[in-house]
């Protein structure tokens, strides 16, 4: 019972903050601040009251929505994976972790957003720029989680493996790897986040389609609210990635929440 | 099977290991006792080569150990940190099957066997966290049994359960060594198991650890917890193991053998013993 309470008491929030939001813009009648009845109106309009047979997608939306999330999810997935077998790679091997551990910092050090120019002149504008900036500002929490997680993989692990004979190969598969899988979902969940920032900065800089674009686009013609949408938007969008990454972090990780509670 | 000469070990400059010399035969159950501290592990580790000895020789079925032998398992004290809480426990005991060849089903068969044979064909399906301390020793014996390894080594293994489970525990190993005639090499602090179980019960004195006592253990089979326990021998020789382990002069008959006494020093007290079974108890007259 408290348990169903507990979990549906935040619901309410949401409500009241909306009414409030909507009640003090009025009010104050402040052109940079539209109430959210409107901000909602110009999103169904501009992006989602298309065709059924789009999924209700508007060509805008498929204009510049789609691209967006399609350089999110492809440069997120690629660093992700390239990232983790890095780590794992480089957790494993105390050779290879000396030797590349501090040219690991300083690129870590380096503010991601501080390189879209010089990627620039690299890739030219457009998914390639998008891509770079995405695949760097996500693969360092990652590499660093996984090298941290395969590197302090509890000794009496390895030295079962060691006695029963464990082939490197399923070591790798069936112990280090779910071994590490804590500390590496932790370093995704904070890339998750780190690649919504480096697609909007990256399209900001140099593009010609996506949210961040329409966004700078909306700006130039002083549209408020349409500026508003790209907010609410991204606000939106980044909540359901954390949400479904939580799930499925939460079904992946369930032996070590259950082993963490008997302990 | 396990023949230990000079087997010496360091750690820098604290001597763990001071010349240890043990021969194990086929199908022998020995039980190591030792006070806290003593380089007992050190040893398991080294007979399992886990730990590079600095110096001394090990062979198992005759061949030098450098890496762990084929056809060795190991039973650690800490089940949790030795089975993998991301498997079920028919995983965690079929895993190490792949290497002895056989398909998919013919392993799990195999691991359904070593469980009904530790009494947990039920949690088969489980994880090894949803199970009690005692239970997830069982499980982790189970996985030695499925590898069929000719010696086991055990760890204090029971040193983290209760003293029902431990008892509990204590009849399925003379029953798992019954049934499958495997040597086995356990290590212990506790001076009433190591006679309740064992078929030889070899003292370590304090570190630098050497082997101050080999006492044969010939109480009536199958041994029983509470007749066992009462049997004169038994009391006999607890007590004289407890004076070995306390570094006491051994004086009794039942010392077969005593090796190199460094004991000697008499420790009356050490606090790293358990009370409980530490005691040495009155000796009652051999029957």
């Amino acid at each position: 019972m408290k348990t169903i309470v507990s979990r549906i008491a935040w619901l309410w929030i949401l409500p009241v903050v909306l009414v409030a939001w909507e009640v003090s813009t009025r009010a104050a009648q402040a052109v940079y601040f539209p109430p959210p009845s409107v901000i909602l109106a110009r999103l169904h309009e501009l992006w989602f009251s298309g065709p059924a047979a789009h999924v209700f997608l508007t060509d805008e939306a498929a204009h510049h929505l789609l691209p967006s999330l399609g350089r999110l999810v492809a440069g997120w997935a690629g660093a992700c994976l390239v990232a983790i077998a890095a780590g794992i790679a480089l957790g494993r091997s105390a050779v290879l972790c000396d030797v590349f551990s501090p040219l690991i910092h300083f690129f870590r050090s380096v503010p991601p957003p501080l390189l879209i120019p010089i990627f620039m002149t690299m890739t030219g504008i457009g998914t390639p720029l998008q891509l770079t900036a995405i695949v760097f500002g996500v693969s360092w929490p990652v590499l660093l989680n996984s090298l941290d997680g395969a590197r302090y993989v509890d000794r009496q692990y390895l030295e079962t493996c060691e006695v029963f004979g464990i082939s490197r190969f399923r070591r790798l598969t069936r112990v280090i790897l779910p071994a590490a899988s804590p500390k590496i979902f932790a370093g995704l969940r904070i890339s998750v986040a780190l690649a919504l920032i480096m697609m909007i900065l990256s399209e900001f800089i140099g593009s010609t389609e996506g949210i961040g674009y329409r966004m700078l686009v909306a700006q130039s013609e002083l549209d408020v609210p349409t500026m508003w949408t790209a907010i609410v938007l991204l606000g939106i969008l980044g909540f359901v990635l954390n949400a479904a990454f939580l799930r499925f972090e939460r079904h992946v990780l369930t032996w070590h929440r259950g082993a963490r509670k008997t302990d | 099977m396990l023949e230990i000469s000079d087997l010496t070990h360091s750690y820098g400059a604290y001597q763990a290991l001071g010349g240890v010399n043990l021969t194990v035969a086929e199908g022998e159950l020995v039980c190591v006792v030792g006070p806290s501290g003593c380089g007992k592990s050190t040893l398991l580790r080294s007979i399992g080569g886990l730990l590079r000895p600095t110096g001394g020789r090990v062979l198992v079925q005759g061949r030098p150990v450098e890496k762990v032998p084929d056809d060795l398992a190991i039973v650690f004290q800490d089940y949790s940190r030795s089975l993998f809480p991301w498997m079920t426990v028919a995983d965690n005991v079929s895993l190490p099957l792949r290497r002895r060849g056989g398909d998919r089903r013919s392993r799990d068969t195999a691991a359904m066997e070593a469980l009904e044979q530790v009494g947990l064909p039920a949690a088969a399906g489980k994880y090894p966290w949803e199970l009690s301390g005692g239970m997830q020793q069982r499980v982790a014996i189970a996985r030695a049994l499925a590898y069929k390894p000719a010696l086991m080594l055990m760890d204090e293994p029971f040193g983290s359960v209760d003293a029902q489970t431990r008892e509990d525990l204590e009849d399925l190993v003379l029953q798992v060594r019954r049934s499958s005639g495997m040597t086995i090499v356990l290590i212990t602090h506790d001076i009433d198991e190591s006679v309740y179980v064992g078929d030889r019960v070899v003292v370590l004195s304090k570190s630098p650890a050497t082997v101050v006592g080999d006492l044969r253990v010939e109480l009536p089979e199958p041994r029983d917890q509470i007749a066992t326990r009462e049997h004169p021998d038994f009391v006999h020789l607890r007590a004289e193991v407890g004076r070995l382990v306390r570094g006491m002069r051994s004086g009794g008959p039942a010392a077969a053998e005593t090796g190199a006494e460094t004991g000697a020093e008499a420790e009356a007290d050490s606090p790293e013993l358990d009370p409980a079974t530490a005691e040495p108890a009155p000796v009652a007259p051999k029957a």
